[in-house]
């Protein structure tokens, strides 16, 4: 118990800062924080995966959150029957060709010793499928986007449960990063993190701009919810009764039947939104747990000791017989994985999916910040880091402006610089968090919750 | 007759704006190199120091306007870039004393140096939206136009007209006068070369009585000069924009990579060889063939090969092929 004294101590203050914003702002605010701070620490636990337990810097995160957003719209969207009698099978021929092209290059690069004439025969199975893909697609994907392009135009999905598209989405970024992790594992660890941005960059645009697989640009809105309506709590009974219950005592003091059930209305609107934020809480919860035991678990087993011993002395490592490069490329698809969990969870929470919102600022470098605050390493810190950086993020203008308001108070309310810079408050959240990042790392680089080795 | 229109076609939309924006990329991605190959490590704040030092030139620009100083026909930008410089050698120094230099004495890896170069792109980004904010500014005063389509025109008696913007001169001009005076600095000069003995072998250099904390300085002032020039550049050829110059570090990180990042002159190719393509790759080559085909071959598509949404996606690609096969760059020449 003495050993996660300081764990509990953080937390306890988190949770204390949380219910104070529940208190003095909204408890619908404070739950959309709480729930934001949540998914912030399932995607740092995956980054903290793969930079913490093995030392890979993977500034990728973006990309395998869109890909987790991505796999709610494929799997939660009802079908688009009409898009898919249109375009459905050429659409389907394309994925054909793509993996045709994937097999018959393998097979080159096998049966072929390397030479000029095996580069030319690659060349010419890649000039030559792309000429079919975009000669097969192009009529496809224009009939597809022009079925109701201003509701649908895309295919749509497969109308499934939307949080079986968690574990989809998993499975999506899991990929990915095996692709990217066969391609860019080799490369010094500088040199990983801008390949890894950049890749993440690719898949992004892809995303924004192939309308017909999630509208890009035109976002999809509306999307299924594993939680129930707002509308629907608010005409039914029991919950109607359940607001009547927990308010009684406030509601007895006014006496005319009219405001009363006006006050109830507002009341029962309220814990409506309140309610469904809490089902969020509460699922998001339990990912949060369940990872949080694996990864706890799997620190420290044999194979959490293995990829420590890699992360301190690769070349040591791969001395005492250990496969240093399928290690490498096991925790990059595990850790990828898990934020595409987490890309796929805010989704999930918003209803919607923006692909032009997924940009390296908020996904890539906050995470980062997330993961560097919390402790490297430790999975309480990076559950922690995701609290703390969100809640900065989040809190960051109130604050300002607080601060602000106080510095200023002497001027009057016309001066210029007063105005100017309260109307620029919310830009202190990058301050406030490249600050923090920057005395994190120079006068506590492990962490606030530093690695804890345990020894057996 | 065809064939020049056709030509001249191409260097208007093609070979012209990828001549501008190369040399734009080019001088960023000197920067990181220099960065890189020096200070040794990977500067993530790299489009925010560009957008530091281009915020004081529009900012000063803004002022002359204001109390009637004007450059000619030339942007009153131009009149500014000195003072923009000092203040951004100023910040990059500050920088460097608070935050690098413990880093740098403590001799710890690329690695953390560039995540502690995120949290200056954090500090850097905030102080940049709360003196002049988020939004789109343009700074071009003086003449737009060196030739108009129309004039050409008239003067040759073509159908395709040539537009000759000032900007893409100046941006030309600059850089080319920029890089030629630094690499005459890097190679012939006793300051330059203690520079490249520092990159190449620090022990060494420090055995051979080299000053590191001046090598470091006089980096920092190159460094200064060439983000602080090329943000400007940047800015008046297409508009001032905090975030447009945070995303400008993608492309030119794939400059610096493709040349082979430590290597100045590989920066300096880099930039054209990822401006070039961007541009070719995405161009609708539809007029270019119905000016040399016979009508009969005309083309009913856009002849594009790829939509410009892809425009970054492209120069990334290139960046990932080259990391693949030549991780030392495609220009495995001079080093610095």
């Amino acid at each position: 118990m003495k050993q996660y004294s300081n764990v509990i101590a953080a937390y306890s203050i988190m949770i204390i800062l949380i219910i104070l914003v529940g208190v003095f702002q909204s408890w619908s605010i404070a739950l959309t924080i709480l729930n934001y701070c949540l998914i912030s620490a399932v995607m740092t636990m995956g980054a903290n995966i793969q930079w913490g337990y093995a030392g890979l810097i993977n500034f990728g995160i973006m990309g395998y959150t869109a890909l987790g957003g991505l796999a709610v719209v494929l799997v939660s969207v009802a079908p688009v029957e009409e898009a898919w009698r249109l375009g459905g099978f050429n659409m389907m021929i394309c994925i054909g060709i793509i993996v045709a092209m994937i097999y018959s290059i393998r097979y080159v690069l096998k049966k072929i010793d390397k030479s000029k004439k095996r580069n030319y025969l690659i060349a010419s199975i890649i000039i030559i499928g792309l000429l079919l893909l975009r000669i097969i697609s192009t009529p496809a994907i224009e009939s597809i986007e022009s079925v109701e392009p201003a509701k649908t135009g895309y295919l749509g999905g497969l109308g499934m449960p939307v949080l079986f598209s968690w574990i989809v989405g998993a499975f999506f970024a899991g990929g990915l990063a095996y692709v990217i992790g066969k391609i860019a594992l080799g490369l010094r660890a500088d040199y990983l993190a801008i390949a890894t941005l950049l890749i993440a960059e690719i898949i992004v645009s892809i995303i924004k701009h192939e309308e017909w697989l999630a509208r890009g640009v035109k976002n999809v809105i509306g999307l299924k919810r594993p939680a129930p309506y707002e509308i629907d709590l608010q005409t039914t009974p029991w919950f109607i009764n359940l607001v009547e219950k927990f308010h009684s005592a406030k509601l007895e003091l006014i006496n005319s039947v009219t405001e009363r059930q006006d006050a109830l209305n507002q009341l029962v609107i309220d814990a409506s939104s309140v309610y469904v934020k809490l089902c969020f809480a509460g699922m998001f919860l339990i990912v949060v747990i369940i990872l949080l035991i694996i990864t706890q678990k799997a620190l420290y087993s044999p194979w959490g000791r293995k990829m420590r011993a890699i992360r301190d002395n690769e070349e040591a490592a791969s001395a005492m017989g250990k496969n240093v490069v399928k290690e490498h490329l096991l925790i990059f698809v595990l850790g990828s994985a898990i934020v595409g969990i987490a890309g796929a969870m805010m989704v999930t929470n918003d209803g919607l999916f923006t692909p032009g919102s997924y940009r390296p600022m908020r996904y890539t470098f906050v995470i980062w910040v997330m993961v560097i605050v919390g402790g490297t390493g430790n999975n309480f810190g990076a559950i922690l880091g995701g609290f703390v950086v969100w809640f900065l993020w989040v809190e960051a203008a109130p604050i300002a402006l607080f601060f602000i308001n106080l510095f200023t108070s002497h001027l009057p309310e016309t001066n210029e610089v007063k105005i100017h810079l309260i109307n620029s408050a919310s830009y202190f959240r990058f301050l406030m968090v490249g600050i923090g990042l920057l005395i994190i790392m120079r006068y506590r680089p492990k962490g606030i919750l530093p690695e804890k080795i345990i020894k057996q | 007759m065809e064939l020049t229109n056709a030509i001249i076609l191409l260097l208007n939309y093609t070979i012209l704006p990828a001549l501008t924006y190369g040399s734009q990329l080019a001088l960023g991605a000197i920067f990181v190199t220099l960065i890189y190959g020096i200070l040794r490590f990977a500067n993530f704040a790299t489009g925010d120091m560009m957008s530091f030092g281009t915020m004081f030139a529009v900012l000063l620009t803004y002022y002359f306007q204001s109390i009637g100083i004007s450059f000619g026909v030339l942007p009153t930008a131009l009149l500014t870039i000195p003072f923009a410089i000092f203040m951004m050698i100023f910040y990059m120094l500050t920088i460097d004393k608070f935050v690098f230099s413990y880093y740098r004495v403590k001799k710890s890896p690329p690695v953390q140096l560039a995540m502690v170069s995120v949290g200056v792109m954090f500090v850097t980004q905030a102080i940049i939206r709360i003196i002049i904010g988020p939004f789109d500014r343009r700074f071009l005063d003086g003449e737009k136009f060196i030739l108009k389509a129309t004039e050409f025109k008239e003067m040759t008696g073509l159908s395709e007209g040539l537009t000759i913007k000032s900007t893409q001169v100046l941006t030309i001009f600059i850089t080319i006068v920029v890089v030629s005076i630094m690499f005459w600095f890097l190679n012939k000069t006793k300051t330059g070369t203690s520079m490249r003995a520092y990159s190449d072998n620090e022990d060494l250099a420090l055995l051979s009585g080299i000053d590191p904390k001046r090598v470091v300085l006089i980096t920092w002032v190159i460094a200064g000069i060439l983000a602080t020039i090329g943000g400007i550049l940047y800015g008046l050829d297409k508009s001032y924009r905090p975030f447009v110059y945070f995303n400008n570090m993608l492309p030119i990180f794939a400059a610096a990579i493709v040349g082979g990042i430590g290597n100045p002159f590989g920066a300096f190719l880099g930039g054209y060889v990822i401006a070039f393509a961007e541009i070719f790759l995405t161009y609708a080559y539809k007029k270019f063939f119905a000016y040399l085909l016979p009508e009969a071959l005309e083309p009913n598509s856009m002849v594009q090969l790829l939509s410009t949404d892809y425009k970054f996606a492209i120069s990334f690609s290139i960046l990932v092929l080259v990391l693949l096969f030549r991780p030392s760059g495609i220009f495995e020449g001079k080093k610095i």
